[in-house]
């Protein structure tokens, strides 16, 4: 039988808000256990949570990009169950009126094409504390520094038709969130994770399939290898005879397999009601104009943009606008050179990318500025120095040997345009090569490259290439 | 006693105390130790006070009267008051009339206790209560019950019955309290006090712990609605750290207290003078009406139909609340923790089994069970909708009259014991004063009266933000009657 996989993500995004989500508490990740929790993090008795209008206007930065209707009004509720990490024995959370509803998110497709992809809602809700196994010899620590952390929790439909499309969803709604500037992206820290339900039918059913929800995923791999597994271990099941129940499951990236976590009956329910010491979120027209006009220019947007100001390709102009500061840095070596957008996204993309990747640096942290590589590529423009040798002279800058015209002159890298120059080293080569000579003028034209090759070398890389073809051509003839 | 001489500092109001202090008469200190000797004296016998903060107390008086010799004091500064145990104080146990929270130091102040310390007032204690404010006779407290000073076998009413019982034996001239169904106006009804209970928002909740979120609120508790007016223009006011709390200016409250009467149009509910209401205290609303309509106020009878729903809709909401409310007492981070727990499940279990009393729990228990998939809709949604229906019906109401009277509580005080194991008729003596915390209007308890050796509250209800009229109409009745003057013999 055929099979048809149905996928739906719950992707939780953790704001980038300097304070909590109903506190005036820090979000910074990482400091010492409890020392960004304060009173109202720890549910002391009698405190109470006032709403960040930032998460707010984040949350409704997500809704505009994608789309998506912001709820006028919205209510947060009190999803109750026991846990040591949960300081009230409550999480906030929206649930019935969610305030971003019905956006849309478009997705890059591996044949070339492209599919909409729905998003059902996005809603806010603070996050649970850590519990730290580990070094307290058969207790559990609880560290609440990210208890009330804010997160969106953004909520696909089931759209999705593989693990392929997922990870494309994913992907998209990370760069997205990153672009808005809402959340840091950092995956490993858990700022971006994801749960995935996934189903599988037989192919032209429109009923949907039972699903499993596989929890806390917090990397593309995972999310996508996840999913693999249990794509294959529904239908195999199904195939044998069993049945697929719901249940949470989770991966264990070590076995590459999904394990049952708890089924549907052992549930919690959870109790939700509106959360008393809350009132319902009210926004204006005002306040979503105001958000809307902070929008940055989103990442299809603009890659549409630098392929007809740029003339660039569809690939190009997607690697370019992978990121904003990527994009940015892009444009700023095109402004600082002047013009040559191609050349410019040659070598952003290329040596310029290497170097950051090798050494795992972000953009910010490069030792090249933008300044510095337009500086560098207008000596390729004025024929300063070749391509080829301009990327020992990138190597020279990266190290901080010093500017683009101070290396080309202190290794001499300056090129020789100088025709009887050019001509003096072809002479040379030739006189040195009377067996390659004698072959090439007998119809091996293939040795035309031996000749470039020794010239080349000969001047240390420095004779202009298109002077050398020309000459040389003109000498092998004799 | 010799009307000449001037009254003993106890006898006196806060009103009189502030003009004592004011003229020199007697300093916060000496007022203070006055207090806090009436306390060690009485308090075995009432049980009014959980914690005594006598070296805080006087320290905080010394500095009141450093502060009034440098031109600083303003009207409460240096009178001694007492703090229900719900509210959070720095540095003071506060316990909430629990063993959960026996051992709980509270690490911040609430915003009251803060309003009222910047104010130069005076910290005695904190009084004895229901526990987590759960009852309506003060024997649910973890610390034993309080007595009504007015007869030792008595209940003071609940759950304020400490700054009640405290209040009405002068071992304080005010008190806070807190009020979810009716928790600040049937004590003080019961103990022959005035207390009143603001309009929902008028009063911060921080730090004040919450038993049903969107019924709780803080009000004064003192011998005379002048004593109200002068403490609640201090607790009253926006504050950013309660979301519910409303941004709206505070009246001079006692400025308004004299104005005259004439014209004012006072509804009487029938339904709060029908079965259940003891004709003894209903006699006594009337002697009250009475004298109103001689003060040149009209009283007419009005309806609120859906009276009747107020209890079942109250005891849905306010437990579903409390179940969610009280999870943060889990043995974790503070409270009681049970000895060598087994595993997770066994801490939470045992801690809260051991830490929480009967009433507590069996709250607990009926709204999580309100709030469960499949009953939501018939209990907690269906109860909020009545919430509807009765604040319909006072809206109605006051398009007619200007404020709402009747009794506060249907009997005057029961004896200790008498409906301990009988929650339903405990329960129903909130009847008159739930509906009011269900609309979010405020409400307000004076003596009118006695049966026998208790006392008889009238309550009055008025608008939203109509604390100003509450305490004027309060305030004219006792310039024309000495209820609120009757002392209990034994603690005169």
């Amino acid at each position: 039988m055929e099979w048809e996989t149905v996928i739906g993500l719950e992707i939780h995004a953790q704001l980038a808000t300097k304070s909590k989500i109903f506190s005036a508490a820090a979000t910074a990740y990482g400091a010492e256990p409890n020392t960004q929790a304060c009173a109202i993090d720890l549910g002391m008795p009698g405190v109470l949570p006032v709403l960040n209008r930032e998460a707010v206007r984040m949350a409704a930065m997500l809704g505009l990009a994608i789309g998506a209707q912001i709820a006028r009004r919205s209510v947060f509720a009190r999803k109750n169950y026991f846990y040591p990490d949960l300081p009230k024995g409550y999480q906030i959370s929206q649930y019935e009126l969610p305030v971003v509803e019905k956006g849309e998110l478009i997705i890059d497709l591996e044949d070339g094409s492209s599919k909409v992809i729905g998003i059902t809602r996005a809603h806010l809700e603070e996050d649970a504390g850590k519990s730290l196994h580990e070094d307290f010899h058969g207790q559990s620590g609880i560290d609440l520094n990210r208890a009330g952390t804010p997160l969106l929790e953004i909520v696909s439909e089931p759209d999705l038709r593989s693990a392929k499309e997922a990870v494309a969803y994913m992907k998209k709604l990370h760069q997205m969130v990153v672009y808005l500037g809402i959340c840091d992206g950092n995956m490993q820290e858990g700022s971006f994770r994801c749960d995935a339900n996934v189903s599988v039918r037989p192919k032209n059913q429109s009923q949907f399939g039972t699903r499993a929800e596989i929890k806390n995923l917090n990397s593309f791999r995972f999310v996508e290898r996840a999913i693999e597994f249990e794509i294959e271990r529904q239908i195999d099941l199904i195939e044998s005879g069993g049945k697929v129940v719901q249940e949470t499951r989770l991966y264990d990236p070590d076995k590459g397999e999904t394990r049952p976590m708890r089924s549907k009956e052992e549930a919690n329910d959870y109790r939700y009601f509106p959360d008393p010491d809350l009132l319902p979120l009210i926004v204006d027209e005002a306040f979503i104009e105001t958000v809307r006009a902070s929008l940055p220019e989103l990442p299809d947007v603009k890659k549409q943009r630098f392929m007809t100001q740029y003339g660039l390709s569809s690939y190009d102009a997607g690697v370019l606008t992978a990121s904003r500061p990527l994009s940015d840095y892009y444009e700023a070596v095109v402004a600082a050179l002047g013009g040559e957008p191609k050349l410019c996204a040659n070598w952003v993309m290329g040596d310029f990318s290497a170097f950051l990747n090798k050494d795992g640096k972000d953009i910010a942290d490069s030792p090249v500025n933008a300044a510095q590589l337009a500086g560098l590529l207008r000596r390729i423009q004025d024929r300063t120095i070749s391509g080829k040798i301009a990327k020992d002279v990138f190597e020279a800058l990266w190290v901080g040997e010093g500017d683009t015209d101070a290396i080309i002159e202190k290794r001499g890298l300056r090129q020789i345009t100088d025709t009887s120059a050019i001509e003096k080293v072809i002479d040379d080569v030739i006189a040195a090569s009377p067996e390659q000579l004698a072959q090439y003028r007998a119809g091996k034209d293939k040795l035309f490259g031996f000749f470039v090759g020794q010239v080349m070398k000969l001047s240390k890389g420095k004779a202009n290439p298109q002077q050398v073809n020309e000459l040389l051509i003109e000498k092998l003839k004799g | 006693m010799n009307p000449s001489a001037p009254a003993a500092m106890h006898e006196q109001t806060i009103a009189q105390l502030s003009a004592g202090l004011a003229a020199g008469q007697f300093s916060s200190a000496e007022l203070t130790r006055a207090f806090l000797e009436r306390i060690e004296r009485s308090n075995p016998q009432l049980n009014a006070f959980i914690t005594i903060t006598a070296a805080s107390a006087l320290a905080q008086a010394q500095a009141a009267d450093v502060r009034r010799r440098q031109g600083q004091a303003g009207p409460l500064t240096g009178i001694p008051i007492a703090h229900k145990d719900i509210f959070c104080t720095h540095g003071v146990r506060t316990s909430c009339g629990s063993r959960m929270l026996d051992r709980f130091i509270a690490p911040y102040d609430a915003t009251v206790v803060e309003r009222l310390n910047t104010a130069g007032a005076v910290m005695l204690g904190k009084t004895n209560m229901d526990e987590f404010a759960m009852g309506s006779s003060n024997e649910t407290s973890f610390y034993g019950p309080v007595r009504n000073p007015w007869d030792l076998n008595a209940v003071p009413g609940g759950s304020s019955g400490g700054s009640a019982a405290a209040v009405a034996a002068r071992l304080a001239p005010g008190a806070t309290g807190t009020d979810t169904g009716g928790s600040i106006r049937q004590p003080a009804a019961l103990c022959g006090i005035t207390g009143i209970k603001p309009t929902y928002g008028r009063v911060s909740r921080w730090g004040m712990i919450a038993y049903a979120s969107s019924l709780d609120q803080g009000g004064p508790m003192a011998r005379t609605a002048e004593d109200c007016a002068l403490l609640l223009a201090t607790m009253a006011g926006f504050d950013p750290r309660d979301s519910t709390c409303v941004d709206r200016p505070v009246p001079d409250y006692v400025a308004g207290l004299n104005q005259p009467l004439a014209g004012l149009k006072i509804g009487l509910p029938k339904e709060y003078f029908g079965e259940g209401l003891d004709s003894a205290v209903a006699q006594v609303v009337e002697a009250a009406m009475a004298e109103y309509r001689t003060l040149g106020a009209e009283t007419v009878e009005i309806s609120l139909p859906n009276s009747q729903l107020a209890i079942p809709a109250y005891y849905v909401v306010a437990p579903a609340e409390c179940s969610s409310n009280l999870a943060r007492f889990d043995g974790v981070r503070y409270g009681h923790r049970c000895e060598n727990p087994k595993d997770l499940l066994d801490l939470y279990t045992r801690s809260r089994a051991e830490g929480f009393g009967a009433e507590v729990q069996r709250r607990i228990l009926v709204g999580a069970f309100a709030l469960s998939a499949g009953y939501y809709d018939a209990y907690y949604l269906k109860a909020q909708q009545i919430r509807r229906l009765i604040s319909n019906d006072f809206h109605r109401a006051f398009e007619q009259v200007d404020v709402i009277a009747g009794p506060t509580s249907p009997t005057v005080a029961f004896n200790l014991g008498e409906k301990v194991d009988d929650p339903i008729t405990m329960y129903l003596s909130d009847i008159y004063t739930i509906a009011v915390n269900l609309a979010g209007l405020p409400g307000l308890s004076l003596p009118a009266g006695f049966v026998g050796q208790r006392p008889v509250g009238l309550q009055l209800i008025g608008n939203y933000f109509a604390e100003e009229r509450l305490l004027n109409v309060a305030h004219r009745y006792q310039q024309a009657t000495n209820w609120h003057q009757r002392t209990p013999a034994a603690f005169a």
